[in-house]
C-alpha cells in the first residue's frame, strides 16, 4: 500500500488523476473501520489532512463555502450561528472524539444514507465543490447520492467544499436514536425555512437522503408567510404526513420500518414548528 | 514506511510500519507505549483516545502516516515525574477504576474538559465523556473522579 500525502488541492489532484485508485483519507472514521476490519485494502491513500485549503470556511455575499477538510468540533464552534442546522447536525454525530476529525467531506464521500449531514444539505439547497485536473464543478445536494453509499464523485475527483446559504430564518436537524451519543441514526430529518424557500429532507429512510417535494410545495403554499402567526395542528399534521409518505424506509435493526415511518412524521411535525418560531423570530427582527 | 513523530515530547521513529496501520498500534506495537487501549478498533469505546496536536482523537482511527510529523500526547504523557497529573490522581481516590480498560481513555477525555472548562457541570462532564464507554464502574465513580479533579486543579 502507498500513503501519498500531498500538501496542496493542486498536488492532490494530480495524484488522483494518476493513481484514481488511491482512497482519499480525511478524519478517517469511516475509512480506517473498514482498514482495521479487513473490509477494504486499497492500494495507495491519499491523506488529505495536510492539505491547508480543505480546512478553510469562508462567506461572501450570504453564502458559506466550507472546506470538505473543517472537522465537525469547528463547523459546532464557528459555524452556529451561518449553518444552525449543518452545526446541529454537526453535534449529533458519534462522540466528542469522533467530532474532533470527522469531516462533511467524509460523510458525502462514504454517502451512508444515514450521514446526519446530508439532510442538511439537502434542505439548504447546497451545492457540492468537486473538482479535478479537469477542473471544478458544483453537483446540486439532490443530485450528488446516487444509491446506497453511492455518489455522483468520477474516479479523479475530490470534493474540495460546500457551498450553502447563511441562515436567514429558521433551520432545524433532528434525528432519533437510543442515546444522544454515538447513534447511527434510526431516522433524521431536516427543515429550512426562509424567505420564499421551504427545504425538507429525510435520512436512514429511503436508498438515499433525499428531499420530501410534495411536503415542501405544500408547506410553501400553505404557510402564512405574510403574517407569520403560531400553526394549526392540522397544518403540522398534514405535513408531517407527507414527509411519511415521501419514506422508503427498511426494516432493519435498527429500526422497523413502520417505526420510522411514524418517527419521521413526529420529527416533521415538531422541527416544524421550531423552524417556524425561527423563522418568525427572524421576520420580527427584520420589522 | 518510517514514521517520525513527537510523542510525550519525544521524538521518535519507527520502522517499518505498514501504510494501513493506525496510530494506536504504532503506540502500542512498535513504540511500547501500552497505555493506550485497544477495545473495538472501531472509534466507539474511546479507550484508545490520545492527544493528537493537542486535540482528543481515538488513535485506532487515525492512520500511521497521518501522525507524521505530529504531536502525540498518551496517558503516559499526563504526570509529572511521579507525579500522577490530579486528572489521574482523582480517579485514584475516587476509585474510579475497575479493571481498568477504560481509564486511559477517560483520563485524556476528562483531562481535556478540564484544560477547556475548568469547573463543569455534570451535564458538560457527561457530554465530554460520551465517546468512552466502561463496562464495570456504571459510571458514577468516573463522575466523581472528574468532579475532585476539578476541584483539586
Ligand atoms: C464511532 C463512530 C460514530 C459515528 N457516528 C456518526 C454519526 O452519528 N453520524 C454520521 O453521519 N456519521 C457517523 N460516523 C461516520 C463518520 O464519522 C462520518 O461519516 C464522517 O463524516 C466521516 O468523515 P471523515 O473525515 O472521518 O471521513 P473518512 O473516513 O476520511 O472518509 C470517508 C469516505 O469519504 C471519502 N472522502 C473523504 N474526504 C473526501 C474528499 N475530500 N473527497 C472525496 N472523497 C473523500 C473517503 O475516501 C471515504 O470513502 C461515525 C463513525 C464512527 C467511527
Ligand atoms: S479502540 Fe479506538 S475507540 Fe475503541
Ligand atoms: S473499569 Fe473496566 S471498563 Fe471501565
Amino acid at each position: 500500500m502507498d500513503f501519498l500525502r500531498p500538501t496542496s488541492l493542486d498536488e492532490a489532484l494530480a495524484i488522483k488523476a494518476q493513481r484514481p485508485d488511491a482512497v482519499p483519507i480525511a478524519g478517517g472514521t469511516d475509512v480506517m473501520v473498514e482498514l482495521n476490519f479487513d473490509h477494504r485494502r486499497p492500494e495507495a491513500l491519499l491523506d488529505l489532512t495536510r492539505i491547508g485549503e480543505l480546512a478553510e470556511w469562508s462567506t461572501l455575499d450570504g453564502t458559506v463555502t466550507l472546506g470538505a477538510g473543517v472537522p465537525y468540533a469547528r463547523v459546532i464552534d464557528e459555524l452556529g450561528d451561518a449553518l444552525p442546522g449543518l452545526a446541529m447536525a454537526a453535534r449529533t454525530v458519534g462522540s466528542p472524539q469522533i467530532r474532533n476529525r470527522g469531516t462533511v467531506g467524509g460523510n458525502l464521500g462514504a454517502a451512508s444514507p444515514a450521514g446526519d449531514t446530508h439532510p442538511v444539505l439537502l434542505a439548504t439547497g447546497a451545492r457540492v465543490e468537486v473538482a479535478s485536473v479537469r477542473g471544478r464543478r458544483f453537483i446540486a445536494a439532490e443530485d450528488f447520492y446516487t444509491g446506497v453509499k453511492r455518489n455522483a464523485l468520477e474516479p479523479d475527483e475530490l470534493i474540495t467544499a460546500v457551498r450553502l446559504p447563511a441562515a436567514t430564518g429558521g433551520e432545524q436537524f433532528a434525528k432519533i436514536g437510543t442515546r444522544n451519543a454515538m447513534v447511527i441514526a434510526v431516522c433524521s430529518f431536516a427543515i429550512v425555512l426562509r424567505e420564499g424557500h421551504v427545504g425538507a429532507a429525510i435520512g436512514s429512510a429511503a436508498p438515499t437522503p433525499r428531499r420530501v417535494g410534495e411536503a415542501e410545495r405544500f408547506l410553501l403554499d400553505e404557510l402564512p408567510w405574510d403574517a407569520p402567526a403560531p400553526l394549526a395542528d392540522s397544518l403540522k399534521r398534514r405535513f408531517g404526513d407527507l414527509v411519511a409518505s415521501a419514506a422508503t424506509p427498511i426494516d432493519d435493526v435498527r429500526g422497523s420500518a413502520a417505526y420510522r415511518t411514524h418517527a419521521l412524521s413526529v420529527l416533521a411535525r415538531r422541527t416544524l414548528t421550531w423552524a417556524w418560531d425561527g423563522y418568525r423570530g427572524s421576520v420580527l427582527q427584520c420589522a | 514506511m518510517r514514521l517520525n513523530v513527537t510523542v510525550n515530547g519525544e521524538r521518535r521513529q519507527a520502522d517499518d510500519v505498514w501504510e494501513g496501520e493506525s496510530l494506536l498500534y504504532v503506540l502500542r506495537e512498535r513504540l511500547g507505549l501500552p497505555g493506550s487501549k485497544n477495545a473495538c478498533e472501531q472509534g466507539e469505546c474511546g479507550s484508545c483516545t490520545v492527544y493528537l496536536d493537542d486535540v482528543p482523537v481515538c488513535s485506532c482511527l487515525v492512520a500511521a502516516g497521518q501522525a507524521e510529523g505530529r504531536e502525540v500526547r498518551t496517558v503516559e504523557g499526563l504526570a509529572e515525574g511521579d507525579a500522577l497529573d490530579p486528572v489521574q490522581q482523582s480517579f485514584v481516590d475516587a476509585g474510579a477504576v475497575q479493571c481498568g480498560f477504560c481509564t486511559p481513555g477517560l483520563v485524556v477525555a476528562a483531562h481535556d474538559l478540564l484544560n477547556r472548562v475548568p469547573e463543569p457541570s455534570d451535564e458538560e462532564i457527561r457530554e465530554a465523556l460520551a465517546g468512552n464507554l466502561c463496562r464495570c464502574t456504571g459510571y458514577e465513580k468516573i463522575l466523581d473522579a472528574v468532579r475532585l479533579a476539578a476541584g483539586a486543579r
